[in-house]
């Protein structure tokens, strides 16, 4: 074995204080991504700080933001009558990922880190940047079914597989990160990053930061909406693409709209273009359309992806129709 | 479902004992002293290995030995000159990516599993191709005829025939995974004395040839393999990585376990072959049949030649007189294909049936008519008449059952918002197989009887098969009856493969029985008993503990004058979202025509598993291989699709459950590859309907719908 020490904390400041002490220390919360690339010869942590007892599993509202624990599990926020009731599309999107008993051990914060599937970047006889900067791309011009077609850089197409972050996009949450100097919060949309030059940092968390929790603003956001995960098969596989659509009608116009794509990016795709395009307009068909077309204008793709330059805009028309009909 | 299958029908007399848990499998015995293997694997394609270090592993804790080329251990065979190319630890050959260079053995798993990557190999490395469609277009590739060319009447007469098609199918490679990895225990003792805990489809093909290789008789080693996680073929045969286990016991004189992980289930126990296959069909206007042409070449290894039945159904399947059929196999470095469920068959009715539909469409007929129309009385290949054949009756039923006259046969009628909705059908059939084996029944004067053969269950329900078939002859309540299997010491029988065991086997379990009551009946005579005296009695009369009865059961002059095949007819109803490509199975319908069903719980089971596989065949499931590298890219339960349950819609099963008159006494013919052959062209044939898309590449993802 590959010896690795294991720690338990139950508090989030010892955690903080353990992970600034070692370099190569990762915090361990439902293993579900991280016990996997241990496996793989991915990674090999010599530390592994378990954090499933400090107690960050809270999911509650204050004032008009709902706050989640990073520690909740997925189940437990797709569950919570709080969320259901009020941000029933993140519910819908943690539903469309992963299978029950993953959903029931992964947590919140694990969602948002864990890392791209690409086939690549999980064998180690092959050429990845993401795993070993330098080595390549094995994607760019091998089996790149999966990946990207918007925000692509020459060193990595990865895409961000978690279905729950293209929600939380959506939402404009914010995630709140803790140092060893304390607090601070990011908006959700500057959480995860694009490759460029650097493929093998995923977001901006430093690297003696724990996630905390997320903030969630209260909205009009609860009878339009959906979550359409166009995959393989119809459960318990990755999106090949998957959009989170919501959006409020008052007098016939559509006064707030939120668009994101999953399974196009390295990071969940805010479609703020489309959002503007609709804004103040009926949700037709037509209008649909177009923002459709809109969303598309930079996409880029690979050969084996290419297909997706039909599926994405197919699926957001699809998702934002499925909204509309929804009420 | 129209009955409780629950109650009206015979449970799995093993069902207890598997979903207790109780059921023990391979890979769940423990021996004193067991010791574990962990395979290291080439990380190259083809070449040689230059050197092999192995000085950290075996200086890592726990680590007993490491096997490979540099230490060879004894195996007789793999000494001598000639015989298979991957002799396992007797070539410094690399044939493919993920092949077994070395075993490490430590006294735990995990221990192994880390001491196998400290084993460094360098080597020297050659061009290789691992693209099946490039070595079919390369002039240079080699290729070998995998069956004899056929010809019935004229050759290609479909080029001339007045309504004519030819069309190119693709099938990728599929890969078994069953839940249970593979893998084998193996004990070596003193003097040659051999006990292994095998998965295997066949005890007795699993003694043969390790005593083959070891050269040891058979007599010497002792193969248990009571419960199979399934098999869908990858398990009928021993490779080389179970070879590896038993030189490593002998190696070390301790019992080695060794358990091979998922991914390594992708390079080591075969799959089903990559296919490419033309179809040139020819019809006059009426809808006859005037030419069949079935042209195919399959995937093999650089190291080692597969073959299968690709081609056999167009031969016969329908009335025609002018058939021609080829099948080549062409090599490319990657572990050598093995039959999957279905096996070759599966694949050439995905092509003959697809086509069939397309020259219905063609002729702007019902499909379900131009087979029907084309139904042949006799078989035209073999010249004799079919055993038995209800094949009409079959498409009626499975019409009546998915609501058929809602098809309509312009594709794309059935419109709703996004999605559209089609129907498909496809037939499949495969040989009726009988083979030869002996089974020993022992009637004891409690009241029980004991029911002995080497063959395999790996998930059919063979013990439950052979329990009806006694308790139906004998009168003997079904718990009183045990069938014990899966032990290489108890009567032979072929390995369970070709869905011939409920024919060969239960021929043997009819035999033993209808012997046994007539002996009861002597006994009953001699001792002036009344001749319908229970056996029970008549034993105790006799003061005889009880009666032992061997037969060895295979069939006769019967089989020369009949055509016997099982047929089966899919039906499916699919929807697909023209927007996203989605394809959603919405309701399946599978009709067997297998002869008498002897266990309909587990004839069912066998139904609706070879539909889930057919789900998986036509819509999710595919092998990736990057052909640069020569390296699987999805070789994990993540990104290998096999159908979940959310992929499958009801599946409604039906039987025509009339009696062979020729087959075996039972009057059963097999069907666990019917259950699975031709469905994957009903679901194409459906999406057809639906959407007026062929898709001729399986499986049928959303990309494909798209483009
Ligand atoms: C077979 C399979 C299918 C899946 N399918 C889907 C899918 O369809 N959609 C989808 O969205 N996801 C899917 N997933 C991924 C799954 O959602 C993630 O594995 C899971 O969310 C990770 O959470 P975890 O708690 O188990 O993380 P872990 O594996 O414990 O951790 C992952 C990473 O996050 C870090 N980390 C965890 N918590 C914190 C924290 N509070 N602060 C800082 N760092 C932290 C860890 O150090 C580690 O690096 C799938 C996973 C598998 C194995
Ligand atoms: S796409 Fe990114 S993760 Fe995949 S091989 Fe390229 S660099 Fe690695």
């Amino acid at each position: 074995m590959i010896n690795f020490q294991y720690l338990r904390t139950t508090t989030a400041k010892s955690a903080i204080a353990l992970l600034g002490k070692d370099k190569n220390a990762k915090f361990l919360a439902g293993g579900t991504n991280l016990i996997d690339l241990m496996k793989r010869g991915v990674t090999a942590p010599e530390k592994l700080i378990d954090i499933n007892h400090v107690p960050l599993k809270e999911i509650k509202q204050a004032g008009n933001k709902i706050h989640i624990g990073a520690l909740a599990s997925n189940t437990a926020v797709a569950d919570h009558a709080l969320i259901k009731e009020k941000l029933p599309l993140l519910s819908w999107a943690l539903q469309a990922g992963a299978s029950a008993q993953l959903r029931n051990v992964a947590t919140v914060g694990g969602n948002m880190m864990q890392r791209t599937r690409c086939g690549y970047f999980y064998d180690i006889e092959m050429p990845c940047n993401k795993r070993q900067p330098g080595t390549g791309c094995g994607a760019i011009e091998g089996f790149n079914r999966m990946h990207a077609i918007f925000g692509t850089s020459e060193k990595c197409i990865a895409v961000h597989p978690s279905d729950m972050c293209v929600a939380l996009v959506a939402l404009d949450a914010e995630v709140i990160l803790a140092g060893p100097k304390g607090e601070r919060k990011l908006p959700f949309k500057d959480f995860h990053r694009l490759a460029g030059d650097t493929p093998q940092l995923d977001n901006n968390l430093k690297a003696d930061e724990m996630i905390m929790g997320v903030e969630i603003p209260v909205n009009n956001l609860t009878k339009n909406y959906h979550y359409l995960k166009v995959r393989d098969r119809a459960s318990y596989a990755f999106a090949l693409v998957s959009v989170a659509a919501a959006f409020e009608i008052v007098d016939n116009k559509i006064t707030d709209v939120r668009i994101a794509m999953g399974g196009v990016a390295h990071k969940p795709w805010r479609l703020t273009a489309s959002e503007l395009f609709l804004r103040g307009k009926e949700a037709s068909l037509t209008n649909f359309n177009q923002a459709a077309q809109l969303a598309m204008k930079d996409a880029k793709s690979f050969g084996g992806n290419d297909f997706k330059l039909k599926l994405a805009p197919n699926t957001i028309i699809e998702a934002l129709s499925l909204a509309k009909a929804k009420a | 479902m129209e009955k409780n299958i629950l109650k009206d029908d015979n449970d799995r007399v093993d069902g207890l004992l598997k979903v207790t848990g109780k059921a023990r499998y391979f890979a769940e015995y423990e021996l004193p002293g067991l010791t574990y293997g962990v395979l290291v694997t080439s990380t190259i394609t083809k070449g040689k290995i230059t050197s092999l270090d192995t000085k950290a592993a075996e200086k890592a804790p726990g680590v007993i030995a490491v096997i490979s080329h540099l230490n060879k251990p004894s195996a007789a065979a793999y000494e001598q000159e000639g015989g298979p190319q991957m002799k396992i630890f007797y070539t410094d050959k690399i044939f493919y990516n993920g092949q077994p260079i070395a075993i490490v053995v430590a006294n735990t798993f995990e221990r192994a599993t880390h001491a196998a990557s400290l084993v460094k190999a360098t080597y020297a490395k050659e061009t290789f191709n691992t693209d099946f469609e490039k070595a079919l277009k390369d002039p240079k590739a080699k290729k070998f005829q995998g069956q004899a060319d056929y010809k019935r009447g004229e050759e290609n007469a479909y080029k001339t025939a007045e309504v004519k098609l030819e069309e190119r199918y693709f099938l990728p490679i599929e890969t078994h995974n069953p839940m249970e990895l593979h893998g084998i225990i193996a004990d070596w003792r003193p003097n040659n004395q051999l006990t292994v805990y095998a998965k295997t489809q066949g005890v007795k093909a699993t003694q043969g040839t390790i005593a083959n290789v070891f050269k040891i008789p058979m007599e010497n080693i002792q193969v248990n393999s009571e419960f199979v996680g399934g098999g869908f073929g990858m398990a009928l045969r021993t490779w080389p990585l179970e070879i590896a286990t038993v030189m490593a016991s002998k190696h070390i004189g301790k019992p080695v376990k060794l358990v091979i992980t998922r991914m390594q289930m992708f390079t080591m126990v075969g799959n089903r072959p990559a296919a490419i296959q033309t179809i040139g069909l020819g019809a006059n206007r009426d809808g006859k049949l005037t030419g069949i042409t079935h042209r195919a070449y399959g995937e093999t290894s650089a190291y080692e030649n597969f073959t299968e039945g690709v081609v056999n159904m167009a031969k016969f399947m329908y009335q025609c007189d002018n058939v021609n059929t080829s099948y080549a196999i062409v090599p490319v470095d990657l572990g050598v294909p093995i039959w999957m469920r279905g096996p070759g068959e599966a694949t050439g009715a995905f092509a003959l049936e697809s086509a069939i539909d397309e020259m219905a469409h063609a002729l702007d007929m019902d499909p379900l008519e131009f087979r029907i129309k084309n139904d042949p009385e006799t078989d035209q290949q073999k010249n004799k008449p079919f055993s038995s054949k209800n094949i009409k009756e079959a498409y009626q039923i499975g019409a009546e059952k998915i609501g058929w006259k809602n098809r309509k046969n312009k594709p794309g009628s059935l419109v709703e918002g996004a999605w559209q909705t089609g129907y498909g059908v496809s037939v499949g059939v495969f040989n009726a197989n009988r083979g030869k084996a002996s089974v020993k029944g022992i009637l004891k004067a409690d009241g029980s009887l004991l029911l002995q053969s080497a063959t395999s269950d790996i998930g059919p329900g063979t013990g439950t098969g052979m329990t009806l078939i006694a308790n139906k002859l004998m009168n003997i309540p079904v718990d009183k009856i045990t069938f014990e299997l899966g032990d290489s010491s108890l009567p032979p029988a072929p390995s369970q493969g070709g869905s011939a065991t409920l024919s060969t086997v239960g021929s043997a379990v009819n035999d033993v029985c209808v012997a046994l009551k007539s002996t009861i009946a002597e006994l009953a005579a001699n001792s002036n008993m009344d001749a319908t005296s229970n056996f029970v009695e008549v034993l105790k009369k006799n003061n005889l503990p009880q009666i032992e009865i061997t037969r060895e059961s295979q069939g006769g002059k019967e089989r020369d004058q009949y055509s016997m095949y099982s047929f089966s007819i899919h039906f499916v109803q699919v929807k697909v979202n023209s927007l996203t490509g989605v394809v959603k199975m919405g309701k399946i319908v599978s009709v067997g025509d297998s002869g008498t069903i002897v266990s309909p719980k587990t004839a069912r089971s066998q139904m609706v598993g070879g539909a889930v596989g057919g789900i998986g065949m036509a819509l999710t499931e595919e092998s990736i291989i990057d052909h640069r590298y020569g390296r699987y890219i999805n070789n994990n339960f993540a990104d290998y699709h096999v159908p979940v349950n959310a992929d499958v819609p009801e599946i409604d099963v039906h039987f025509i459950n009339k009696p062979d008159p020729y087959i075996n006494p039972m009057g059963a013919k097999g069907m666990g590859e019917i259950a699975l052959i031709g469905f994957s062209a009903a679901v194409a044939n459906a999406v057809f309907n639906a959407t007026g898309k062929r898709i001729r590449t399986l499986p049928i993802t959303p990309d494909k719908i798209l483009a």
